[in-house]
Formats: C-alpha cells, structure tokens, sequence
C-alpha cells in the first residue's frame, strides 16, 4: 500500500499571530516495503510530516493519497487509514494508561472491534515481537517497568493494531546506548519477519543510515534530499550547509579520496570502508 | 481547543504593552466598576472612544479582539433573549405567549453592550500584558495586604507557574489525544457515559505527566535554593513611566465622563 504526498504544505493556526508554516510543497512517494529514514533538525517539520500518514493532521493545501484513498475526501474511514498505517510518537510510553500492560496493549485491537481471543492472540504477539515475555510481563502495571521496557510495551500497543506500515518518531530518544541499539535492532527483526513499510524519524545520520534502505531529508519545512543513502551521502556539501552529519565512516573515505586515494566514497560501515581502503592499498584500480 | 483567546497574549511593544501591569490592572478595574456606572445609551460613547483608542494603540486587530468574544456568544445571546422577553412594559411585537417589549428591547441592548465592552476591556488587558508581567503586577499590588497575612508572593507564583503550564498542558493533551487516536480512540462521538469513559486513556496519561512536570519543577526550584519570597529582589523592577500617568490621566477623563452622564445629566 503506497503512500502518495503531493504539494503538500502544512500551516499550523492560521489566520493567528501564531501562524507557522511547519510544511512546504512536500512530494515524497512511498512504495511498498520501503525502509525508509527521515532526517532533520528539530523543529524541521517531521513529526508534522508523519501525522499527515495518517490522517491526524489534514493538509492545508496538497494532497495525501494512502493505499488510493485521499485523505482528503469527505466521508474516509479514518480509523482504517490509522490501522493501516500505525504511528508511535515520540515518547510513546507517555501514552501508557492502564493497570495492565495487557490490557494496555489492548486498547488499540479492542478499538478495531476485535473478539476477544483475537485480541488476546495478537497481544502476545505484539509483546513477543519486541522481544518482551508475554507471560512474565502480562499483569504487571506498566508503570513500575523501565524506560526501555515502557517504550517497547508502548511500540507493541500499535504493532498490536497489525499495521501495514510503521512510523515510529524518534524510537530512541532518551534512552541510553544499549537500549537504543535494543530497539532498532528489533525494529530491523520486525520488518524481516512481517514484510512491514517502515518509517523511521531521526535527527541522527550514523543511527539509521546503515539500515535504512532509503532517506528523506527535510529542513524548514521542505523535503531536501531523498533517494539512498549512497545518492544522498553524495551531496554530503549541501547536507553539511544544513548541519546535517554524515556517518564518520563515509565523512573519512571522502577525505581520503579529497587526499588523492583512490577510493569509493559510496560507503556506509566500518567493514565496507575497511575492504575498500584495503583494494586501494593493494594498488587495484577503480571497478 | 486552540481557539480559545482569552488569556491570550500576543506579544508587541506598543505604547500599550508597554504600561506598567499595575497601571493596566487599576485601569481595568476602574473600567469595569464605570461600566456599572453608566445607566444610559449616551454613557457608553466614553469607554467605547476610551476602548477604541486603546484597542488602535494596542496594535491588536479588533477581528482577533471580536474572536475572544465567540467561545461567550452563548452566554450573550442568552442575556440578550431573557432581558428581550422577561421585561414588562409597552409591548412591540408578540409570538405566542411571548411578549417583546419596548423596555426588555432598551435593557436587552444595554446589557449586551456592557457585557461586550467587559469582556472586550479585560481581553486587551491579558492580551497585552504577558502573563509573567501580569503576576508580578499582582504581587505588587498585594504586597501591602502581606501584613495582614495574604502570602502575596507565594500567590503570585503560584499563578505564574499555573499560566506557564497552561500551553504546555493543552500541547500535552494534544499529543496525547493524538496518540490514543492513532490506537484507534474516538474522543467525538457516543453519548455522554461513552464519552466520559473514552476520556480515561487522555486524562490518566495526562495527570501522570502533569504530576511528573511538578514533581521536576519542585526539584529544579529547590536545588536553585528557592525557599518562599522572603529577601528575594527582583532582576527586573516594575517601573512607572510618563506613559503610566498619561494613561491614569485618560482613565480620569473617562471616569469623569461616566459620572458626569449618570449623575449630572
Ligand atoms: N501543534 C502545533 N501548533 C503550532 N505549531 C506547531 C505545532 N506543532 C509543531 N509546530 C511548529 O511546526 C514546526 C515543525 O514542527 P515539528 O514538530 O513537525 O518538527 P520536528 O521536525 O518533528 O521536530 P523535533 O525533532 O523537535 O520533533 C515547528 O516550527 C513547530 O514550532
Ligand atoms: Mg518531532
């Protein structure tokens, strides 16, 4: 089920001395089982973006097409448009609310109108997908869990609606390195084991870019960059013009390629750069 | 939830937002109390010149001012309707058992402008004064009460910090609302035992994060050694300036002309 934004520009209070255009003549298209990074600074208009993915937000002009349906057409069934494509927010765990982390991952399959079992069935499911155990975390209040734990029970209440695309906003933040990396790596797992769409927000080049497949740039308002990270990483000037980094790995083979050395500059991990730099050793030309 | 513009503040610097807050608060009070003054049609030409020169100096839009008024259409309308038919006297026009009169027509009126010119009258005042300038006006102006036992500081701040926290929880709910949508939560629709029931997953959250902000606020005040008003000084005092007894001038001019058309003519 592709996702089709047009034109599309966002204006937040308009009309008041408040206003702010938070999007401008955004075009961006996603395909099918894309895994798919957007990168900007704060304030640069990505959770604006995201919330249009689903329907939350509503253009102010332009046009959001998802799985053929416009968004903006009276009469949309927004709550399958938002089971279809499922949303975790920043700091997903502060939408935790119930004395159970059952039945708060529940909350988003009962909403679907869902049978008992089912709900049951897909609860575990949603919990085992984010590597927690059903039965050992079941009935305990989701309050008394850790940060990491929260976030994951939070990321499996939307997983639980059994979306065909996932958008997390800023899955990592404030969370400490291992359970960053906890996180993303399950985020990778999932997209193995369910053939999911996958939007990942970030403001951090190094996190995502070895594992998306794609990256979407966005600074004030406008969609900057987007392709591979191979094709975006090229511009790597205009992307420093904004204060953007790129991986260290990549910003080293570019300085040794502006040093004279023959080597590929297309480069996204620490093994890539070290066969790289290796073939150029030996003195091998250029494939 | 957006919408709402009372207690609003819109930044400038106009001669208007440049008043001391105590000039502004006793200027507003003095303008309420003149309303109650008034007791005919001709009375109102003083606060409505009076609002209308402060309103063009305060550089605020009178359609954004107007926009204050809408979420209190009801309340005004009802005024309005109620004056219209409860008033005995010379009847004008009949609709069954109702009766307009002449007289519930002229108090109807006078009521409804009063009301407007009220509300008109305190909005530029909070949209004007931003709300930390408006507390520390009020802790001002109550300090000499604290001899009597009114914690005049330790109300001020309190005020501050719920003023500060009132755009923070509206963010809050927002984002929150919007999550629970996102599960699939409808906060629009049922009747009123569904509806309250759908609150739980927005309030929960919502006290959770509310009652962490205080609990971090609290730490933060303490370990910068907060500990009440006592000997505190301010970095900036409240000074009153030329354009401060210009405006208490005009405010004379006003109240000399309220008084004058109910008592005088
Ligand atoms: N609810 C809102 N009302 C008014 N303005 C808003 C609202 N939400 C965001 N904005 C403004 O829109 C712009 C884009 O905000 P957005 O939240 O989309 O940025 P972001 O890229 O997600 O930033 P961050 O990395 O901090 O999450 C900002 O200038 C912000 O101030
Ligand atoms: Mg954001």
């Amino acid at each position: 089920m592709p996702i089709i934004v047009k034109n599309l520009t966002h204006v937040y209070m308009p009309g008041t001395p408040f206003e702010s255009v938070a999007l401008r003549d955004v075009n961006w298209n996603v395909e099918d089982g894309e895994f798919w990074g957007l990168i900007g600074h704060t304030g640069s208009g990505k959770s604006t973006l995201i919330q249009h993915l689903n329907g939350l937000l509503k253009p102010t002009s332009g046009e959001v097409i998802i799985d053929g349906v416009n968004i903006n057409e009276r009469g949309v069934n927004l709550r399958e448009i938002r089971q279809k494509v499922g949303l975790v927010f920043q700091y997903p765990e502060h939408q935790l609310f119930e004395e159970t982390v059952e039945k708060d991952v529940a909350f988003g399959p009962k909403n679907l109108g869902l049978p008992e079992e089912e709900v049951t069935r897909r609860v575990r499911e949603a919990l085992e997908l984010v590597g927690l155990k059903y039965d050992e975390i079941k009935d305990r209040s989701p309050f008394e869990l850790s940060g990491g734990q929260m976030r994951r029970v939070a990321i499996a209440g939307v997983l639980a609606m059994k979306p065909k695309v996932l958008i997390l906003d800023e899955p990592t933040v404030g969370l400490d390195p291992r359970g960053r990396d906890e996180i993303l790596r399950q985020i990778v797992r999932l997209r193995e084991k369910q053939n999911m769409t996958v939007i990942l927000v970030s403001h951090s080049m190094e996190d995502i870019a070895k594992l998306v497949d794609k990256i979407a740039v966005m600074h004030k308002g406008r969609m900057v960059e987007s392709g591979t990270p191979r094709q975006v990483f090229k511009n790597y000037k205009a992307l420093a013009s904004i204060g953007l980094d790129i991986p260290q790995v990549t910003h080293l083979m570019i300085k040794l390629k502006e040093k004279g050395k023959n080597v590929a500059t297309d480069v996204l991990t620490v093994e890539e750069a070290e066969a790289e730099i290796l073939r150029a050793a030996r003195g091998k030309g250029h494939a | 939830m957006r919408e709402i513009t009372i207690g609003q503040y819109i930044p400038g610097n106009s001669v208007i937002h440049r008043l001391d807050p105590r000039t502004k608060i006793l200027i507003t009070f003095a303008f309420m109390v003149l309303l109650f003054v008034i007791d005919d049609f001709a009375g109102y030409a003083f606060p409505l010149i009076f609002i209308l020169v402060a309103s063009l100096l305060s550089r605020i839009s009178i359609k954004y001012m107007v926009r204050g008024l809408r979420p209190l259409v009801i309340i005004i309308l009802l005024t309005f309707v109620l004056n219209l038919f409860m008033i005995k006297g010379r009847v004008i026009y009949e609709i069954g058992p109702f009766s307009i009169t002449y007289e519930g027509l002229y108090q109807g009126t006078f009521m409804v402008l009063r009301l407007v010119l009220l509300i008109v009258g305190t909005s530029l005042l909070t949209l004007t004064t931003s709300p930390i300038t408006l507390t520390d006006g009020i802790e001002s102006l109550l300090k000499p009460f604290s001899k009597v036992g009114v914690p005049a500081h330790e109300l001020a701040m309190m005020m501050t910090i719920a003023l500060r926290f009132i755009p923070t929880l509206m963010e809050e709910t927002d984002k929150i609302m919007k999550a629970q949508m996102a599960r699939g939560a409808d906060f629009s629709s049922g009747n009123i035992v569904k509806r309250a029931q759908n609150m739980v997953p927005l309030l929960v959250p919502l006290f959770i994060s509310a009652f962490r902000r205080a609990d971090d606020l609290a730490m933060a005040m303490e370990s910068r050694c907060y500990r009440g008003g006592e000997n505190r000084t301010r970095m900036k005092t409240l000074k009153m300036t030329h354009e401060d007894i210009f405006a208490f001038v005009a405010t004379g001019f006003l109240a000399a002309g309220c008084l004058a058309s109910r008592f005088l003519w």
